[in-house]
C-alpha cells in the first residue's frame, strides 16, 4: 500500500526539481539598478530611469592617476586616453589634451557661422553688422583686446565669443603639464563615457577592467603612480562585487551554523541530510517561480536565499523532533499548514510592491516555502525508515518546560516592555529613513574618493534636467531649439543660471540652413561691410577673411555627427542627445542661477514657461527630488502592503480558528516582538529602512509559526510531546537566529537590516509567545 | 671681560646698518623693489593707448588702479566700456556689462598669469615673482628708473617681446607692453593717493 504512495511522490518531487534545475539553468541573473527601479513608472520616473540608463551620470567614469610627479601623471593620462579612444567600449574620452583643444577651437572658429545663436538676415544688414564690428573694436580696448585681436579680422562680428559664451558658467579642470589635474595638483583626472547602457552592468564592469589593464600596459610606467576610479557605473559594478561575494560568504556561513546546530541536535548525518531537503527544494523552487515570473533573478533576491534556510529548515524539525506530532500528527499538521498559510498570507502582500525588488522576494519566500512544506509533509516521511528517530531529548525538554514554567511570573515584565517599546516609537517621531543611499552597499571610503574626484572635476551639478525623446536626430535637435529659446530667456530672468544643450555644438539642419540663408553673398557682403564700417578705425580690406569665410560657410555642406569627432563637442553630444534602440533621447543641463538658495533651481516656473511656450514633450526634473520620491513612494506602499500582509494573517487565523479570542493570544506576543525589536533599533539611532520592515513582517511569518504550536487548540495530549514540541520550537528558533543573525554582520546595509530586525525579532518572538501562552494555560488551570 | 664682548657686538651691529649704505653707489633692482615694496596701497588713475597694426588709429581706455599689497590688484576700466579686472592671490576675475563673469586660475593659465603679474610683480617690489617669468634689466636712477622685462619662456614671447615699466623713485608712471607682431599699448599711471 504504501510503496506507490512513496514511489508517487518521490517521482513528482524528483521531477519538480530537475525542472527548477532546468529552469534555473536558463536563468539570467542581474544585479544592477534595476532592483529600485519601479516597475510601472509614471512619465516624470520614466525620465529618472531614463538618466539612470543612459544618462551621462549613469556611464561616467572619472578616472584619477596619483603617485609619481606631474609630468608622469600628465604623460601617463595622455597615454592612457589614447588608449581608451581606440576602444569602442568608450564614446568619449576627455582629459585635457592639447590635440582636444586645437580640435574644440578649430571646430567653433571654422564652423561658427552655422553654430553661432544670432545668425540671421538682421545680424548682417548694414546696421547689424555695424553694431556687432562696432562692439568687437570697443572690445579690443578691454584687457583681452590683445588676444582678441587676432581673430578680428576674420570674426569681426564676434561669433566665436557668442558660441563659447553659451558653455561659460561650466568650470573645467585645471591643467598640470598638459593634462587635467585636481585642484590640489596630485591628480591627473580623465573623464571617460562608456557608450553601453548604465544598467549593463556587466558591460560596465569589463570596461573598468578595459581601463584598469590599459594603464597597467603603459610601458615604463613609475611604480609609484597608480589609478583610482569613481563614477555611478565603479560604484554600481563595486556595489554588485559585493553583494555577490557576501551573499555567497553569508549562504555558506549560515549553512555551516544550522548544519552544526542540526548535528548537535540530531546527532545523525542522515537526519541531517534530509532536513536540509526542504531548504533546497526550496530555494530551488523560488528562484525558478522568480525566474519564470520575472524573466530574471537579481542578486540581492538570491540574497534572501539565506533567510529561507532559518525558515524552512523549521518544517523538518518540528517533524523530526515531535515525531510528527506523536500521538496527534492531525493536529500536528494541520498547525503546520496554518503556519505556512499565514507566511503565505503575509508574503503575498508584497507581490503587488511597484518596488521590483520586493515584487521578487515575495514570490520568492511564497513559493520557496510552499515548496519546503509540501517537501516536509510527502517526501520526508517517504524517506524516513520507522527506526529513525532523534536521540532522546527528554533532558534538556525537561529543563526547557520548567524554565518557561518559571518565566511565566516575569510576563508584567514583557508587558511592560511592550509598553515601553511603544512609548519610544511614539515619542521617535519619523522613524524612516527615505533616502535610496541608506540602502547602497557603497563602502565610506568609495563615497569619499566619489565625492573627492567629483569636485576634482569642477563639480557639475547635474540636479537639474529638461528631458525629451524624439524619433530621430533631426527633430530631437529642432524641439531641443525651440526649449533653447524658452530656456534662454529664463535665463535673462534668472529663474536658470544657464543651461546646456546639444544644438549648441550641433544645430539642427534646419537652423544651419536658414543661417546659410541670412549670410550675404560674396559682392552684397563686400557692399555691406564698406558701408558698415565707413568712419570706423578699421578698413574694410582688413577683413577680406571674413569676406572669405562667410562665402565658404555659404556654400559649405552641413555639419553632422562626424564633424565633431575627437572634439570636446563629441563628449557634450554623446551625453545630451543619446541614440537608443527605438528613438533619440535628448538630455539639458539646467544650472541654477548666481546665488540662488542651496543651488536651487524653481522648477514650477521652468515648467510652466515651457508649457505656455507649447512644449509640453519635454518636463524639467529635479533627480534629487524625484529619487527621494520614488524611495519614499516604495517605502509608503510598502508600509501599507505589510499591513495588508499582518491584516491578511489576522483573517487567516480568525477563519481556521474561529475564535478572536484564540487569534488575539497568537498575534499578541508577535506585535509585541515587533514593538520591541523596533524599538531597540530606533533608540539605538537606526533609521529604519523598507529592509528592516521587510525584516519585521518575516518576524511575523515565522513567529505565527511558534505562536501557532502554542494555541490550546494545537497543543499535544501529553506532556511528554510538549515538551518535545517545546524543544523543536527551540532548535528551528536558534537556526533562525543563526542564519540571520549571519546576516546582520554583513556589510551590505539591506542584509544587515534584514539580519538585525529579525534575529532578535524571532528570539522574541518565541519567548514571548512560550511565557504568554503558559501564563495563560496556568490561568486556565486555576 | 663683558666690556670686550659688548663692544664687539657693537661692532658687528654697525657694520651690518652701514652695510646698505656701502653699496648706495650703484643703483639696483634690488633697490627699486625695496622702494616699492614699501608702498603698501595705492590708488591711482590710468589711461591706456592700444596701437594695433589692423586698427588705422589707436584705441584709448581709461579708469582706476588700486593695489593692495600683496597680491590685490583692481584693474576698472571706465571707458570706452567698464570691465573690471581683479586679481588676487592666484585668481584673475573679470566682470563686463552684460556678461557672466569670467574668473579663473593664473596657475592654469600661465600666459594670462605672465601678463597680468607683471603690473603686480613690479608695484609689489617681488623680484623673485617678476624673474619667474622675465629676466628684469633696470637702467636711470632712483628718480628716473626704467625696467625692462623680457619674457624668458619661448611660449610668452611669441605673445609679448617686452615689458617697459618707468618710474620715479617709489611711482610707477608708465606700463608699455609690446607685443611681438609690433602692436603696443601704453599706460600711463596717475597717483591720487598715498
Amino acid at each position: 500500500m504504501k510503496l506507490p504512495g512513496r514511489a508517487l511522490a518521490l517521482s513528482v518531487w524528483a521531477g519538480l526539481m530537475l525542472a527548477c534545475v532546468w529552469v534555473i539553468a536558463q536563468t539570467h541573473f542581474v544585479a544592477d539598478l534595476s532592483a529600485f527601479l519601479p516597475k510601472a513608472p509614471t512619465a516624470r520616473q520614466q525620465m529618472l530611469v531614463d538618466q539612470l540608463r543612459d544618462g551621462a551620470i549613469a556611464r561616467l567614469v572619472i578616472i584619477g592617476i596619483e603617485g609619481g610627479n606631474a609630468a608622469e601623471r600628465a604623460r601617463l593620462s595622455l597615454a592612457l586616453a589614447e588608449e581608451l579612444r581606440a576602444n569602442p567600449a568608450f564614446s568619449a574620452v576627455q582629459n585635457g589634451a592639447a590635440e582636444t583643444q586645437d580640435k574644440d577651437r578649430k571646430y567653433f572658429f571654422d564652423n561658427r557661422y552655422l553654430l553661432s545663436p544670432v545668425v540671421d538676415a538682421e545680424h548682417f544688414s548694414d546696421s547689424g553688422l555695424r553694431q556687432s564690428i562696432g562692439n568687437s573694436i570697443a572690445a579690443l580696448s578691454g584687457d583681452a583686446g590683445l588676444i582678441l585681436k587676432a581673430i578680428l579680422p576674420r570674426d569681426p562680428t564676434g561669433e566665436t565669443l557668442r558660441i563659447l559664451e553659451q558653455f561659460s558658467g561650466e568650470s573645467q579642470p585645471r591643467s598640470q603639464a598638459g593634462a587635467w589635474a585636481s585642484s590640489d595638483g596630485k591628480r591627473a583626472l580623465i573623464l571617460a563615457q562608456i557608450r553601453d547602457s548604465g544598467l549593463n552592468t556587466d558591460a560596465q564592469a569589463a570596461a573598468i577592467e578595459a581601463i584598469r589593464a590599459a594603464f597597467e600596459r603603459i610601458p615604463e610606467r613609475d611604480a609609484a603612480t597608480r589609478l583610482v576610479m569613481s563614477g555611478t557605473s565603479v560604484l554600481s559594478v563595486s556595489s554588485r562585487n559585493t553583494i555577490e561575494t557576501e551573499v555567497s560568504r553569508l549562504a555558506v556561513a549560515s549553512i555551516i551554523l544550522v548544519v552544526c546546530l542540526l548535528l548537535l541536535v540530531y546527532r545523525s548525518f542522515r537526519l541531517l541530510g534530509l532536513g536540509l531537503l526542504p531548504v533546497a527544494s526550496g530555494a530551488a523552487a523560488g528562484i525558478a517561480a522568480v525566474s519564470l515570473v520575472f524573466g530574471h533573478v537579481h542578486g540581492l533576491t538570491l540574497g534572501f536565499g539565506t533567510t529561507l534556510i532559518g525558515e524552512a529548515v523549521d518544517y523538518s524539525i518540528y517533524l523530526f523532533v515531535q515525531r510528527a506530532g506523536g500521538n496527534n500528527p492531525d493536529g500536528f499538521w494541520r498547525t503546520i499548514r496554518l503556519g505556512v498559510l499565514t507566511s503565505i498570507a503575509g508574503f503575498a502582500a508584497l507581490l503587488w510592491s511597484s518596488f521590483p525588488g520586493l515584487a521578487q522576494l515575495g514570490l520568492y519566500s511564497i513559493s520557496g516555502l510552499v515548496a519546503a512544506a509540501l517537501v516536509t509533509r510527502y517526501v520526508l516521511p517517504q524517506l524516513m525508515s520507522a527506526d529513525m528517530a532523534v536521540r532522546d531529548l527528554t533532558r534538556p525538554a525537561r529543563i526547557l518546560d520548567s524554565l518557561i514554567d518559571r518565566a511565566t511570573g516575569l510576563r508584567w515584565l514583557i508587558y511592560l516592555l511592550i509598553a515601553a517599546a511603544a512609548i519610544v516609537l511614539l515619542r521617535a517621531g519619523d522613524i524612516w529613513n527615505r533616502q535610496l543611499s541608506a540602502l547602497s552597499p557603497v563602502s565610506a571610503a568609495e563615497q569619499q574618493l566619489d565625492t573627492e574626484l567629483r569636485s576634482d572635476l569642477g563639480g557639475t551639478n547635474l540636479r537639474y534636467m529638461a528631458s525629451f525623446t524624439a524619433s530621430d536626430e533631426q527633430s530631437a535637435l529642432v524641439y531641443a531649439e525651440r526649449v533653447g529659446s524658452v530656456l534662454r530667456e529664463l535665463s535673462t530672468q534668472q529663474i536658470i543660471g544657464g543651461f546646456n544643450s546639444p544644438a549648441f555644438v550641433l544645430p539642427s539642419s534646419a537652423a544651419q540652413r536658414a543661417r546659410q540663408a541670412a549670410l550675404p553673398a560674396g559682392p552684397e557682403a563686400r557692399a555691406r561691410l564698406a558701408g558698415a564700417v565707413a568712419g570706423m578705425p578699421i578698413k574694410a580690406e582688413r577683413l577680406d577673411g571674413f569676406i572669405g569665410d562667410l562665402e565658404a560657410a555659404r556654400t559649405r555642406p552641413l555639419l553632422g555627427r562626424a564633424d565633431v569627432k575627437g572634439s570636446s563637442a563629441e563628449a557634450l553630444l554623446d551625453s545630451l542627445l543619446i541614440k537608443r534602440e527605438h528613438d533619440y533621447l535628448v538630455l539639458m543641463p539646467l544650472r541654477a542661477p548666481d546665488g540662488a538658495h542651496d543651488e536651487e533651481i524653481d522648477l514650477r516656473r521652468v515648467d510652466a514657461a515651457l508649457a505656455a511656450a507649447g512644449l509640453d514633450a519635454v518636463a524639467a526634473i529635479d533627480l534629487l527630488e524625484e529619487t527621494t520620491s520614488i524611495f519614499d513612494s516604495y517605502l509608503r506602499e510598502a508600509l501599507i502592503l505589510s499591513g495588508l500582509g499582518c491584516l491578511a494573517i489576522l483573517v487567516m487565523l480568525l477563519l481556521a480558528l474561529r475564535s478572536l479570542s484564540r487569534a488575539l493570544r497568537i498575534t499578541l506576543p508577535l506585535a509585541g516582538a515587533v514593538l520591541c525589536v523596533t524599538a531597540v533599533l530606533v533608540a539605538s539611532g537606526t533609521q529604519l529602512t523598507i529592509l528592516h520592515l521587510i525584516g519585521l513582517l518575516l518576524v511575523v511569518a515565522l513567529g505565527t509559526n511558534y505562536a501557532l504550536f502554542f494555541d490550546s487548540g494545537a497543543q499535544p495530549e501529553t506532556r511528554g510531546d510538549v515538551r518535545q514540541m517545546l524543544v523543536s520550537l527551540l532548535v528551528a528558533n536558534l537556526a533562525t537566529v543563526a542564519s540571520f543573525g549571519v546576516l546582520g554582520f554583513s556589510k551590505v546595509p539591506i542584509l544587515a537590516a534584514i539580519g538585525t530586525t529579525v534575529g532578535p525579532g524571532a528570539l522574541l518572538a518565541l519567548a514571548f509567545s512560550a511565557i504568554l501562552a503558559r501564563a495563560h494555560d496556568h490561568a486556565h488551570a486555576r | 671681560m663683558p666690556d670686550r664682548l659688548l663692544s664687539r657686538t657693537l661692532v658687528v651691529l654697525v657694520l651690518v646698518l652701514l652695510s646698505p649704505l656701502a653699496s648706495a653707489g650703484s643703483w639696483g633692482v634690488n633697490d627699486l623693489m625695496q622702494l616699492l615694496a614699501q608702498q603698501k596701497s595705492g590708488r591711482a588713475t590710468f589711461t591706456e593707448k592700444k596701437t594695433l597694426s589692423i586698427l588705422d588709429r589707436p584705441l584709448e581706455s581709461s579708469g582706476e588702479l588700486a593695489f593692495t599689497a600683496p597680491d590685490r590688484l583692481e584693474k576698472r576700466t571706465l571707458k570706452p566700456k567698464p570691465e573690471t579686472l581683479l586679481l588676487e592671490g592666484d585668481r584673475l576675475t573679470i566682470d563686463q556689462a552684460e556678461k557672466r563673469r569670467i574668473s579663473l586660475s593664473l596657475q592654469d593659465h600661465p600666459e594670462v598669469s605672465a601678463f597680468v603679474d607683471s603690473i603686480r610683480a613690479t608695484l609689489a617690489g617681488d623680484r623673485a615673482a617678476l624673474e619667474k617669468f622675465y629676466t628684469v634689466e633696470l637702467s636711470g636712477s632712483a628718480d628716473k628708473w626704467q625696467l625692462v622685462l623680457v619674457p624668458s619662456q619661448s611660449r610668452m614671447l611669441a605673445v609679448i617681446s617686452r615689458i617697459r615699466i618707468a618710474g620715479a623713485q617709489a611711482t610707477v608712471r608708465t606700463i608699455e607692453f609690446e607685443q611681438a607682431d609690433g602692436d603696443r599699448s601704453e599706460m600711463t599711471i596717475t597717483s591720487v593717493a598715498k
